[in-house]
């Protein structure tokens, strides 16, 4: 299963890295002498859409694009999530109180609508999205690192390096960390998910940047531009099955690092 | 008991006021000022914006202005919409029971099924029939809410056209009887209904499963056999109760993704609930509805997770931490 997942995401980053490189930029310009809307003909795979771009083109632009977003949120998520955990574990009382009930502000708050608002009142732009995604996504990684950290902080090797004198910026970088890391990574594959799905959603919503080609703005164009009731699946169909590929392929490796992370569950099925 | 509720209630309570002050703060951080969002003239005199500055309490302290807030949530005041022209309440409060109608339908019906079906599975695990269920679980949660809307419309809309594309109801059409009207609006509930079940049914489906597979390998469960119980009743009186929880505790869970999924599928039906006031709110940088809206759901979210947290207590009496 986690062997499907890497392939899956493996052909989509070889898509995003020389894709672009391929894909003959003419046919994403409006020349007017292209059909518009029209379905999938020999020299335009996947039809074209309501300007008379290629979809295939611009599904192979996009996801470069989707994909970095989704990257970046992911990376601003694991570190505030990773720092929150760590801190809050390592130093307990006040800290952890405070910064526990932040945690549980962030997961009881709906997520889309404080992204959407987040975003509106930022405006529409790549970095935008990528940080409000980051910001509102990071709580569950908290908790679950917390509560390593918690049993980490316990073991003799840390109450070793603080008998020699370490600091305790020193003990949790060197030896806390490197103690939560394969559960940080163990995370970090589910939280790519759910910023690709964000992304998706919040372009949709309209909240994306409208001069960028992403998965999500291509659908948002094409539910805006009626190609719903024009019954126009060349154009809604493939930026959506990208993002179910990417999705599936993030949880089957999450799933798979599940098993090799936590032995326990590996009798669950039997 | 008591103790612990009223520490929960204090609990939701400071939830609450936490993001009652990320509510009023985050309106305010943001780049911009809010009086430009005010006045979409841009050729407005200075004298004029001090004016308004002025009626609308923007040149107070910004401590000031948060105790204005306050007070005004207090008699109920969510401000005026920049849009209808009318109180936030009132048109918030007018699209309540469309989404209500929605989404409970919706959430009934993907428990329903997914524990049903989830039992199904787990009986079977291992089979064909089980791995296949897995299968499209998965799939379905992979998907964009949005997405499967769209998909469903163009299915059932467009090319077979047996249910309208959306809305609540025929534009302008006189109904014949209150009763012709009831069967129109249902016939516009049942699509949006299906698409938000169908998104629900999954995690139902993948956590009955494992948590009744999981209740099957207790010790009880093989004396019951040892005595005798026969099969149904083993799953119906011994499996089935202690199963049946982590299903509660995942609607509450799940309120947060089920007020994203209203957003996206009333977007798409155009259903006129409270997700498509938002969605219209958000293109028409209706700031002050959206800032009620935000403050309301999260009070509902925060409140139904309250109480399903002592719903949780009271079926489960062995959670006592």
């Amino acid at each position: 299963m986690g062997l499907i997942g890497l392939v899956i995401l493996a052909i989509f980053a070889l898509m995003a890295i020389v894709g672009p490189y391929l894909v003959d930029i003419t046919i994403l310009t409006v020349d007017g002498v292209t059909q518009v809307m029209h379905p999938p003909t020999a020299g335009y795979a996947l039809g074209t859409d309501d300007l008379g771009k290629d979809i295939l083109a611009s599904v192979i632009v996009g996801s470069r694009v989707s994909l970095l977003v989704g990257l970046a949120a992911t990376i601003i998520s694991m570190v505030i999530g990773t720092l929150v955990g760590i801190v809050s574990g390592f130093y307990g009382r006040a800290v952890d109180t405070i910064l526990m009930r932040v945690t549980d502000v962030f997961l009881v708050i709906p997520w889309l609508p404080l992204m959407l608002v987040m975003a509106a009142l930022l405006g529409p732009s790549l970095g935008n999205i990528i940080f409000v995604i980051g910001i509102t996504s990071w709580a569950g990684t908290a908790r679950i690192i917390r509560s390593q950290t918690l049993s980490v902080k316990e073991r003799p090797y840390v109450e070793r390096a603080r008998a020699i004198g370490s600091g305790d910026g020193h003990i949790m970088l060197h030896h806390i960390l490197p103690n939560v890391f394969p559960l940080i990574f163990a995370n970090t594959v589910l939280v790519a998910a759910v910023a690709i799905l964000s992304e998706t959603t919040l372009s949709f919503l309209g909240m994306g940047d409208p001069t960028q080609v992403t998965w999500g703005m291509m659908l948002h164009f094409a539910f805006s531009m009626g190609a719903v009731s024009f019954g126009a699946w060349w154009w809604l169909l493939p930026p959506g099955i990208c993002v179910v590929l990417v999705v599936l392929g993030f949880t089957f490796i999450g799933y798979a690092l599940d098993e090799v992370l936590n032995p326990k569950l590996r009798r669950r099925d039997q | 008991m008591r103790g612990y509720l009223g520490r929960k209630f204090v609990q939701a309570l400071i939830t609450i006021f936490i993001v009652i002050c990320m509510n009023f703060f985050l309106f305010r951080i943001m780049p911009g000022d809010p009086i430009r969002v005010l006045i979409r003239n841009p050729k407005i005199s200075g004298e004029a914006l001090e004016r308004v500055r002025e009626q609308f309490g923007l040149n107070e302290s910004l401590l000031h202005q948060f105790f204005i807030y306050l007070k005004d949530l207090f008699s109920a005041n969510l401000g005026t919409s920049f849009n209808y022209r009318q109180p936030v309440l009132d048109i918030v409060v007018e699209r309540i029971p469309a989404t209500v109608m929605l989404v409970g339908t919706a959430t009934v019906l993907s428990i329903l099924i997914g524990v049903i079906l989830g039992v199904i599975f787990a009986w079977k695990r291992g089979t064909r029939l089980d791995v296949i269920g897995l299968s499209v679980s998965l799939v379905l949660y992979s998907m964009p809410t949005f997405w499967v809307a769209i998909i469903m419309v163009m299915i059932f809309a467009v090319y077979w056209q047996v249910f309208p594309l959306g809305g609540m109801g025929m534009p302008g059409v006189q109904y014949a009887s209150a009763w012709a009207e009831v069967i129109s609006q249902l016939r516009h509930m049942i699509l949006p209904t299906i698409t938000f079940a169908l998104i629900l049914v999954g995690e139902y489906v993948l956590i009955m499963r494992s948590s009744l597979l999981e209740v099957m390998r207790e010790d009880y469960m093989l004396t019951a056999r040892a005595k005798g119980v026969s099969s149904s009743n083993l799953l119906r009186r011994h499996a089935l109760p202690n199963a049946m929880l982590p299903v509660v505790t995942l609607i509450a869970i799940n309120l947060g993704f089920i007020v994203g999924g209203a957003i996206q599928i009333e977007t798409v039906f155009s259903w006129p609930g409270l997700g498509r006031l938002m969605y219209t709110a958000l293109t028409n940088r209706d700031y002050p509805i959206l800032q009620g809206l935000f403050l309301l759901v999260t009070i509902a979210v925060v409140g139904a997770n309250f109480c399903a947290d002592i719903i949780y207590r009271y079926l489960d009496p062995r959670v006592k931490s």
